[in-house]
């Protein structure tokens, strides 16, 4: 196995012309972890580039899409602390989309995880070659130079900046690997503190460039009819009322897409106008007419009644430890519950939209993507070109939670610009958001225990269904995919001798895709719902429910694997049960857990759940009032990620996961009828309002050596299963299906 | 022909009167900072001040904005330090930022009628602008200490 990160001077021609001016130092890296097949590639692909300017600029590359996390800001700072560089004289660069970066996706909470080592290594080298440089310069031993805060200073006095050791510095080989020495952590200057974001000032002043803000000169603006059944093709149209409409210059019909969706445009409609309200306006003058297809079928009352009628029968077994059905069969106490968690749409406050222009069989696009790459892919395929000829520029995005890595709405931008012969912006409404998205899965869960003696399961059987991401990948993928199942089911961390999960088979009738935290939303939401269920009917308390649940520190991941789990854990993260129990007893202390007595309309729910690597805990703390309506006055979390790099990116992270979990909890739900969904906007969609979120959220940061892991979604799987199991406590009503708000307690 | 003010500036338009004022801002005077987000006055991402008063741009059309004079979050402050501006970036309360633009103009329209908003009074003026990254404890200590900056 590779240990060390790769690293070396790489050129500035080709994609990094732009970016860096003739004679700067630039340096490239691949973390260790990602090296693996590396050999077996021609060229080598670094994912981080650093590169020193003579002006004393440092130049750092952002690999990654920034959607809120202020991931392209805090990648950086590591960079700059290990160079020992002034952050005023740090300039960041946002990389086009090119494989020679390695993968681009900005999804899976896995930037920081993924990406740290290779900056420390980076900003490490880049420092230790300019003291190599400074002590040539002088003719001294290296060991008596120091570099701090942007210069290298010497024995009798001498000081140069590192602009002026760049031209030396170039021409020196970088240190091997196994030379490179980090800063010790005690004399971190920027890791650890909590640095604002470089967009922040922008931000507040209105002045980001998002995508639906990006301009290309000469373009034109375009609004799409789509089928309204997922696979409908259009029948006629009669687009005579629509061209009436001033601005409205003309229509543009786009071909249906086809089996596996992917990324495909989904077809439709266009109509192209001089400005984004003619083209709006233009578009509902629109007739037309649709051959619904077979997915018209779908309606989804029926559905779920089928996905949960699913789950009540033995399905294929996906971990097995013990014998389950023996002791079911011996006749003791058991208890058995279904759940159910809607289909729901992502809902980012900025809809999608992207301009792209097609000229000289190339396209250049500004687009709002979590994927630059799967940007070049998409469009490339669509217009039968290479994918090197799709150029990418990356702007901010408003919002993106899993939407925007799906880049669809990129492809219909190239694909009009091809049409029109001229640069087109795609500027899609909310209802499009709402009716078109990659939905978060619909499912049916089926949970049943045996119960010993001291109220623990002896057995435990859960089974859950819905419909797989796999679907948009392969047609009729029936059953979840391996990495749905590893997301909060067949990874289930509790010490039970018999136990079994399974997962059933479903269809698919619109496009799914992942969503902040995926399968983890709806496997916490029974798993911890249950655990509570059990809990309450052993009259226990739920921490220590809990921690006889989890059972001892371990690491379990080879108790998984010998239960025939697909989906295999990740070998540099072990599944470690000291840690899960070490942030349930944080939350509880912090959360002052042992005084909170539910009743009188006040109730507590905790819950402790690993996801994207991370070890999490949290507290919910509701108020019922008379009429039956849910307040959250406080939700407490304690977490344990690893080693934080920007501890209040980590906070404002699950600050916001707390509120995206009460909008799944309370409000969040998509039906359709006829194969057509029925919310269009946040009038029949609702997300959390000001006086719904939680009002304080505290996060507790365990201070930890573990590598970084995720930190973008593992708050909201907690949020959900912690709010129904505190109204449970305050009012003794079991709430096994969401949003809350059918139960009216919204 | 429609006669309004933008951030100080009087500005004619002649297309038409239906189109909404937020379309105006942002395709014809560039003025990208207001943004869309529901079309139909549902999240605040759109809102300016219209005489003053906080309003959805995306729901007022051209012909109810003339003769009255707009401020848009280019408007609000020169250099980004307006007392709520600067509490915005104190508390670091932006995620991926898009609602924001909304969420300082109806922040500070509530704070000059209203300079000591209590929680309750918050929520009211705040209730109608989504943030979907969920800055919402942020958006409250924020405006809790711009009040208490202008006070």
């Amino acid at each position: 196995m590779t240990t060390h990160d790769r690293i070396q001077a790489v050129s500035r021609r080709g994609f990094l012309e732009g970016i860096f001016s003739a004679g700067a130092l630039i340096i490239g890296a691949t973390p260790a972890a990602l090296l693996a097949g590396e050999a077996d590639k021609a060229a080598w692909h670094p994912s981080v580039y650093l590169g020193l300017q003579k002006d004393g600029t440092v130049i750092i590359v952002a690999h990654r899409s920034e959607m809120g996390t202020g991931i392209r800001s805090v990648l950086p700072v590591i960079v700059a602390d290990e160079l020992e560089a002034d952050w005023a004289k740090v300039k960041i660069e946002q990389a086009v989309g090119d494989e020679k970066y390695g993968s681009q996706n900005t999804d899976g909470s896995c930037s920081i995880r993924d990406f740290a080592e290779a900056m420390h290594t980076a900003g490490a080298s880049a420092r230790m070659v300019l003291e190599r440089a400074a002590a040539q310069k002088w003719g001294v031993p290296v060991a008596q130079v120091k570099a701090a805060n942007h210069f290298v200073t010497g024995p009798a006095g001498q000081k140069a900046g590192y602009g002026e050791l760049v031209e030396i510095a170039a021409k020196l080989p970088l240190p091997k690997a196994a030379e490179v020495k980090r800063k010790d952590p005690a004399t971190y200057r920027y890791i650890g503190k909590e640095l604002p974001t470089i967009d922040r000032d922008n931000l507040v002043m209105g002045k980001g460039t998002f995508g639906y803000d990006a301009e290309m000169p000469g373009m034109v603006y375009a609004a799409i009819e789509r089928p309204p059944v997922m696979g409908a093709t259009l029948a006629s149209v009669d687009d005579s009322e629509a061209k009436k409409v001033a601005g409205v210059k003309q229509t543009v019909k786009l071909d249906g897409l086809t089996q596996p969706y992917l990324f495909q445009a989904l077809g439709g409609v266009a109509v192209i106008a001089d400005n984004t309200w003619s083209a709006f306006e233009g578009r509902k003058k629109l007739k037309a007419t649709w051959n619904h297809g077979p997915n018209a079928a779908y309606d989804s009352e029926a559905y779920k009644a089928k996905l949960l009628e699913t789950a009540a029968k033995p399905q294929k077994v996906v971990r097995k430890a013990g014998d389950v059905d023996a002791v079911f069969a011996k006749g003791g106490k058991t208890h058995e519950a279904s759940y159910y968690v809607p289909l729901l749409a992502h809902a980012a406050m900025e809809p999608p939209a992207a301009v792209a222009s097609f000229e000289n069989g190339k396209v250049i696009t500004h687009a709002p993507t979590q994927n630059p790459q799967a940007v070049q892919e998409a469009v490339s395929a669509a217009l039968g070109m290479k994918k090197q000829d799709v150029i990418c520029h990356v702007t901010l995005l408003g919002g993106g939670f899993g939407r925007k890595s799906k880049p669809d709405y990129v492809v219909e931008a190239a694909k009009l610009s091809k049409a029109v012969g001229k640069p087109v912006k795609v500027v899609w409404n909310r209802e499009d958001d709402l009716r078109f998205d990659y939905f978060h899965s619909v499912a049916g869960m089926y949970m049943k225990a045996a119960i010993g003696a001291d109220g623990q399961p002896t057995a435990w059987l859960q089974r859950s269904v819905f419909p797989s991401i796999g679907n948009m990948f392969a047609k009729d993928s029936k059953y979840g995919a391996d990495f749905e199942m590893g997301m909060g089911w067949i990874d289930n961390p509790f010490s039970i001798a018999n136990f079994r999960a399974e997962n059933g088979p479903a269809d698919c009738h619109v496009r799914i895709g992942w969503m902040r935290s995926v399968s983890h939303v709806y496997h916490a939401f029974a798993t911890h719902s249950f655990v509570d269920e059990l809990a309450a009917q052993a009259n226990a308390d739920r921490v220590n429910y809990y921690m006889k649940l989890i059972g001892a520190g371990r690491v379990i991941d080879a108790d998984i694997v010998k239960q025939g789990a697909l989906h295999k854990p990740d070998k540099r993260f072990p599944i470690d049960t000291a840690r899960l129990r070490r942030v349930l007893e944080v939350c509880a202390s912090r959360s002052n857990w042992a005084n909170k007595k539910s009743g009188g309309g006040k109730g507590y729910g905790i819950v402790a759940h690993r996801s994207f690597l991370s070890y999490i805990a949290a507290m919910v703390e509701v108020e019922v009032d008379s009429a039956g309506k849910v307040k959250i006055p406080r939700v407490t979390y304690a977490i344990d990620p690893g080693r934080v790099i920007n501890p209040d990116r980590v906070k404002s992270q699950f600050e916001g996961a707390a509120v995206f979990g009460t909008s799944i909890a309370m409000l969040g739900e998509m039906t359709a009828k006829g194969g057509v969904i029925q919310q269009k906007n946040f009038d029949t969609y609702p997300v959390a309002r000001i006086d719904e979120a939680p009002r304080v959220v505290d996060v507790h940061i365990v201070p930890s050596s573990a590598p970084p892991a995720g930190v973008g979604e593992p708050g909201v799987p907690p949020i959900a299963p912690a709010l129904c199991n505190a109204i449970f406590a305050a009012t003794g009503k079991r709430i096994r299906e969401l949003p809350l708000r059918k139960a009216k307690l919204v | 022909m429609i006669s309004l003010k933008v951030n100080g500036v009087d500005r004619n338009f002649d297309g038409s009167p239906d189109m909404p004022l937020l379309w105006y801002l942002r395709d014809v005077l560039k003025l990208t900072g207001t943004k869309f987000s529901c079309g139909q006055g549902l999240c605040g991402a759109c809102t300016v001040h219209i005489n003053g008063a906080a309003m959805r741009s995306c729901v007022t059309p051209m012909k109810a904005a003339a003769g009255k004079s707009i401020t848009t979050i280019e408007g609000l402050s020169a250099n980004g330090d307006h007392p709520v501006q600067k509490a915005w970036k104190d508390v670091n309360v932006p995620q991926c930022g898009y609602c924001q633009p909304g969420q300082i103009m109806q922040a500070a329209s509530l704070l000059k009628k209203t300079p000591k908003p209590t929680d309750a009074q918050i929520d009211s003026a705040m209730r109608g602008n989504i943030c979907r990254c969920g800055t919402y404890p942020r958006i409250r200590t924020a405006i809790q200490l711009a009040a208490k900056v202008m006070a």
